[in-house]
């Protein structure tokens, strides 16, 4: 019974949201559904939020290692929580209440977002260019035929993009133009890296039909969970 | 009329007073104002017209019921005003307004640049007439006379025709899925090809056991209303019952607080299916945050610390992907990857030990669950892509045949758009 009512649940609403794709009155039905997701995650997220308290507070109080970034976890959830719900120096506190634009200009709320949150997440995103370095100096190692292809092909992409790259191939007649480092970088990249994208792309498409229909008839049922049948 | 004195000061700024005057008058009245004839805009449009050329109407309006809609769309077209793109060519727009048949005032809805002669009105409502009118005019405030429409009733179509062909390849490819786990059903023999990726799962489980350590699975960082994020968890539940069975432990940090309650129940339903539920430990699926990078950096945090000997990411990533994978790859740690995300999957290959490219994700749990019916819904997948490369060898004969940069053979070319009519869209 457990699993019955969800896959039941799985079955009419999967089944609707197929359906509104083909049938316009049915497209308000669509976003209800969408609706219905939201409000469930709202609630989900008492339990989010509950969860990571229960771990960092225990991580503090049995000092597990590191036990100090649990400390400033805590202490950014519990400012950032109170200065949202209570709009603490929104400049439009005065005029709004609580109705204030959580990120009016000025507010404290916007200002630790924008002073702390935002270059955090910003060094966070900068460290790809440095991995982007080391994976690529393991990826382009000519180990075999297939590295090899790999390695050529990125070594012809990234002379395209550059000045010494068009200067290199610069001489070459009208008639060889196709072998301009430029323009073969342009193929390489509009030719087969778009063939290889789509060719994946149409497999994904396929299996999320597959995956779909397996879990909208109930087939797939591991993510339910449940227990009893 | 005789023509004013072209160079006295009066006549130059008479005319730009009476067009400011007059653009005026359209801004700021009411379509009640725009349409009706009173005596006071008849003097001054009589004024006007031997001063500000007026553009001739534009004709033949018609509106049309949108077709397959749910009666809220209406189409207006119209022949555009001969003074649009030739005579005067002074045109600079058309306002289009509407009324309801019963009513006898037309309101404004909306207005387009010259050479444009249509326009679909929404957000109308089902089982109603209406009426249009069209009227052209200049960028000195002068307006034509207005062309009135027929009148059209709204109406809801059941069944969106654009999407036929979708339709019908939906039946066939959804068909042949359904074909093949009845066929699986009755126990008939498949043959899958290996996926490299799931058969090292058993095998980097095993390692972090010999290893002691802990193994990390991360399903990806969307919700569960993504469905690589219910592939992950179909994933999730196979590695479980393993780590339950090898009495290992397996940390799940999710970015979403539904993601994290399904997991916490996938793993449970795992270890209590393996008989080990006395180990399950709920606290180690938790919830991070929702905030992209700094779920990055906890996850970065719990590779440097607990060393996982096995990584898995398996669902839906973003810019993220290289940076866990490297991290991974920094520490030592088997790793296991499988995305839907095509820009993602290049830094995967190379920053992992096995991905699953595209579609081998949702494979997996098929794969993984050995279970006959599962099995047959990859291979009613395969009559898919036989479909799929059926159409794309048809159509680039048909367009090396028929376009112009081809042999341009004109049946073939008229092939070839009806071919793309099917399978691009129906555009």
């Amino acid at each position: 019974m457990k699993r019955t009512i969800p896959i039941l649940i799985t079955f009419i609403t999967g089944g609707i949201i197929v359906l509104a794709e083909f049938i316009p009155p049915w497209a308000i039905l669509r976003e209800h559904v969408l609706i219905y997701f939201q409000i469930i995650a709202v609630f989900a997220f008492f339990l989010g939020g509950g969860s990571l308290l229960k771990i960092n507070c225990q991580k503090v109080v049995r000092k597990r290692e590191d036990w100090q970034f649990a400390i400033v976890t805590l202490v950014g959830f519990f400012i950032m929580l109170a200065l949202g719900l209570f709009k603490m120096g929104n400049p439009e506190m005065v005029d709004l209440g609580f109705a204030a634009d959580l990120n009016a200009s000025g507010s404290w709320f916007k200002n630790v977002f924008d002073a702390v949150k935002a270059p955090l997440s910003a060094s966070m995103y900068s460290l790809l260019a440095f991995f982007i370095a080391s994976a690529s100096y393991r990826a382009f190692r000519a180990k075999n035929s297939d590295a090899t292809v790999l390695l050529v092909s990125a070594f012809i992409i990234l002379l395209g993009q550059t000045f010494v790259g068009v200067v290199s191939t610069g001489w070459m007649p009208e008639w060889m133009s196709f072998f301009k480092v430029e323009n073969l970088s342009l193929w390489l990249l509009a030719k087969a890296n778009l063939a290889g994208q789509r060719a994946i792309l149409i497999g994904i498409a396929l299996g999320i039909i597959s995956m779909s229909l397996r879990v909208i008839l109930g087939i797939e049922r591991t993510h339910l969970s449940g227990g009893d049948e | 009329m005789s023509q004013p004195n072209q160079n006295s000061p009066f006549c130059k700024i008479f005319p730009t007073l009476l067009s400011a005057l007059f653009l005026f008058t359209i801004l700021a009245s009411s379509p009640k104002t725009l349409f009706a004839q009173d005596a006071e805009t008849s003097v001054i449009d009589s004024t006007l017209e031997n001063l500000v050329p007026i553009p001739a109407r534009p004709a033949n309006v018609k509106a049309k019921d949108h077709v397959y809609d749910i009666g809220e769309k209406v189409d207006v077209s119209w022949e555009l005003s001969p003074d649009d793109t030739t005579g005067l060519r002074n045109v600079v727009g058309y306002i289009i307004s509407r009324r309801l048949d019963t009513a006898s005032d037309f309101d404004s809805v909306g207005a387009v640049f010259s050479r444009i002669a249509s326009l679909t009105d929404i957000g109308l409502t089902k089982g109603e007439s209406y009426q249009y009118a069209v009227t052209a005019y200049t960028s000195a405030g002068a307006v034509s006379e207005t062309s009135v429409s027929n009148s059209v009733t709204t109406e809801q179509e059941w069944f969106d025709g654009d999407k036929f062909w979708q339709v019908l390849l939906l039946v066939i490819i959804a068909g042949s899925v359904a074909y093949f786990i009845y066929h699986a059903k009755k126990g008939k023999p498949m043959f899958l090809r290996k996926i490299a990726g799931l058969q090292a799962v058993e095998e980097a489980i095993g390692r972090a056991t010999e290893m002691g350590r802990p193994i990390l699975f991360i399903p990806g960082i969307h919700d569960m209303d993504d469905v690589q994020t219910i592939a992950g968890m179909t994933i999730l539940a196979k590695v479980a019952k393993q780590v339950a069975e090898y009495e290992s432990r397996i940390f799940v940090p999710t970015r979403a607080s539904l993601a994290m309650t399904a997991a916490r129940e996938t793993v449970r339903e795992a270890y209590m299916t393996a008989g080990r539920i006395d180990a399950y430990r709920s606290d180690d699926i938790y919830y991070v945050t929702d905030e992209q990078f700094g779920y990055v950096a906890a996850v970065n945090g719990i590779m440097t610390r607990d060393k996982p000997a096995t990584c898995f990411y398996l669902g839906a990533f973003f810019a993220e992907s290289l940076i866990l994978a490297e991290t991974g790859n920094s520490i030592g740690a088997i790793q296991i990857a499988g995305t839907a995300m095509p820009a993602q999957l290049p830094f995967f290959v190379a920053a992992c030990d096995y991905t699953l490219i595209g579609e081998e994700l949702f494979a997996a749990s098929a794969y993984l669950s050995e279970d006959p019916k599962q099995m047959g819904s990859l291979k009613g997948q395969d009559v898919g892509k036989v479909v799929a490369m059926a159409a794309i060898l048809i159509g680039a004969v048909l367009a090396t045949l028929g376009s112009e940069e081809g042999m341009n053979i004109e049946t073939f070319n008229s092939a070839f758009h009806a071919f793309w009519g099917v399978f691009g869209g129906g555009e």
